[in-house]
């Protein structure tokens, strides 16, 4: 069984670490990524930019783009995609062509920062 | 993490939330920031025991409350207190009881109105910048003056002196209106850009002592932008700090001197805040509502898009230079608008676009430094020298001053071939 692993914190909290102190503590995730790595148990993973990098694309008819994250409680979080384009729009027109073929609900849009393609899990 | 690396991070970002509620509780900066300084104490006795609350700022507010109350009895015992229904007594209790009512709808304006009153139009730009890394970010009075290159007694009297002008200028803590939260927010975004600016501007032997305050300033802006999450100016204004920013370790050699944009080692660029900075000012031009910070950020990204310097769109920054003289004519602007246009379209139109600037920029240094900058590509080297000559002058850090001289150097040498030649 594959599963996926979310990752919350405050953000505000993560943001006041001063530079030393995030590398410090990649470093150590870095130790037991490793790990899992060697076992060719691990996938991709990713660090996303802050929120306010982020938009939400409401699958309402017509779709609805806000800035900003995902604020609601009401739904939960069902799958995600990690898809190459060339900026903010390109992504939004993906998200567009998803909600087109599953309206309801709503993505939000998160550029990513850090990216290891893993590939270690099947 | 250590605990107390941990608690100092949790203080830091818990800070301008639980200020601001405080402020809004006792209506007086002295008492909300003395209020929060008790909470921090008792955290810092408390969390290590205990384990860390599940919301820092809950707790702190709460406790901050509390401690409020108290020492207002104690010192007042017959003035008014403030409505103190909610107030609990038992410290422990004190997460879960509040956690559920801060539901964060007070939030937003608490922090608004923290920083509203350090942009009270009344406070000179000095102090505005003073009073904010004092209260919203929480530096000390210490830290600050040393970031400023002031004296410890200069900085604390300047803060004194805002917190009185706030006083007297009778602030209202009332949560503003929508219009006065628009023009307002200009001045927050205007202040956080000056404090960022102080830190940018210093020079090598000084950048790594003000570097604080460029960080300060980028979280402030994320934190605005937060607050106001479709600002497209706000996403500017971040973007910019950002991509600024990230040049930071390349922009000064070994001994402090001035490295310029294209000739900086451009792996040392930090990537993570030009991903941040790029996916921010996109994200904004988006709304098409374009604003001087905008602009200026898409200056700031032409150039870190660039993996090498000839790479550098700068045709695309002529343009945007050109739209920002609109937005914001200013001959400074303009400036830095020529060294696009001596890339596009070669130094000599660039020299006749700066030659008109001359009586209103006659005490800039930059002005010179760029002047005779086009004057040596013109091979007008007398020229040129005099123009360096009124640089070093005029340069407001050794940096400056020897990075003219640098060019001043080489117009030696290439003015004197034969000369060299010969003494060998």
């Amino acid at each position: 069984m594959l599963y996926a692993i979310l990752c919350y914190h405050d953000e505000d909290f993560v943001g006041s670490w001063t530079q030393e102190q995030d590398a410090a503590v990649m470093k150590k995730l870095a130790v037991v990524q490793d790990k899992l790595a060697r076992q060719g148990r691990l996938g991709p993973v990713a660090r996303l930019l802050p929120t306010t990098a982020a938009a939400t694309l409401r699958k309402d008819d017509p779709p609805l783009v806000l800035d900003g994250p995902y604020a609601e409680t009401k739904e939960q979080l069902l799958g995600f995609y990690l898809v190459e384009c060339e900026n903010l729009e390109g992504a939004l027109d993906v998200a567009r062509d998803l909600g087109a073929a599953n309206p309801g609900g709503a993505y939000e849009i998160r550029p990513v920062g850090m990216y290891a393609p893993g590939g270690g899990a099947t | 993490m250590t605990d107390s690396a941990w608690i100092d991070a949790a203080l830091t970002s818990a800070r301008p939330q639980a200020v601001g509620a405080l402020l809004r509780y006792f209506r007086n900066l002295d008492t909300a920031e003395e209020a929060f300084q008790n909470a921090c104490l008792r955290a810092l006795k408390s969390w290590p025991q205990n384990g860390p609350p599940r919301d820092p700022a809950a707790w702190l507010i709460m406790v901050g409350r509390n401690v409020g109350i108290d020492d207002i009895r104690r010192n007042r015992k017959q003035a008014p207190l403030p409505d103190d229904d909610q107030a609990i007594s038992d410290l422990d209790d004190a997460e879960d009881a509040i956690a559920e009512r801060l539901d964060g709808s007070h939030y937003r304006d608490d922090i608004l109105r923290l920083l509203f009153i350090c942009c009270h139009p009344d406070l000179p730009a000095t102090q505005q910048i003073a009073l904010a890394l004092r209260i919203v970010s929480g530096l000390s009075v210490k830290q600050i003056a040393r970031a400023f290159l002031v004296s410890e007694a200069a900085m604390e009297q300047r803060i004194t002196r805002a917190k009185a002008r706030v006083t007297e200028a009778n602030v209202p803590f009332e949560t503003p209106g929508a219009v006065e939260r628009s023009e307002r927010l200009a001045a927050v975004a205007a202040m956080v850009y000056l404090i960022f600016n102080e830190g940018y501007s210093a020079s090598g032997d000084t950048a790594e002592i003000r570097a604080p305050l460029c960080e300060e300033a980028i979280r402030l802006a994320r934190l605005l932008l937060r607050l106001f999450q479709s600002e497209p100016e706000i996403m500017g204004l971040t973007a910019l700090l950002l991509l600024q920013h990230a040049r930071a370790d390349a922009r000064f050699d070994s001994e402090g001197a001035l490295i310029l944009l294209e000739d900086q080692d451009r792996l040392q660029w930090n990537q993570k805040m030009i991903a941040e900075g790029l996916a921010l000012i996109d994200k904004a031009m988006r709304h098409h509502e374009s604003g001087p910070y905008q602009v200026q950020a898409a200056i700031a990204a032409l150039h870190a898009r660039a993996e090498k310097p000839e790479d550098t769109d700068w045709k695309q920054i002529d343009l945007l230079y050109g739209t920002l003289e609109i937005m914001q004519p200013s001959p400074v602007v303009t400036l830095n608008r020529a060294v696009a246009v001596s890339r596009v379209r070669g130094p000599q139109a660039a020299l006749e676009m700066i030659e008109p600037l001359a009586p209103r920029l006659s005490n800039y240094f930059h002005f010179f430094g760029v002047r005779g900058a086009f004057l040596m590509q013109l091979d007008r080297n007398d020229e040129a020298r005099v123009a360096f000559d009124r640089a070093i002058a005029l340069a407001n850090t050794s940096a400056e001053a020897a990075h003219i001289r640098m060019h001043l150097d080489r117009l030696m040498r290439d003015s004197q071939p034969r000369d060299t030649k010969a003494g060998k």
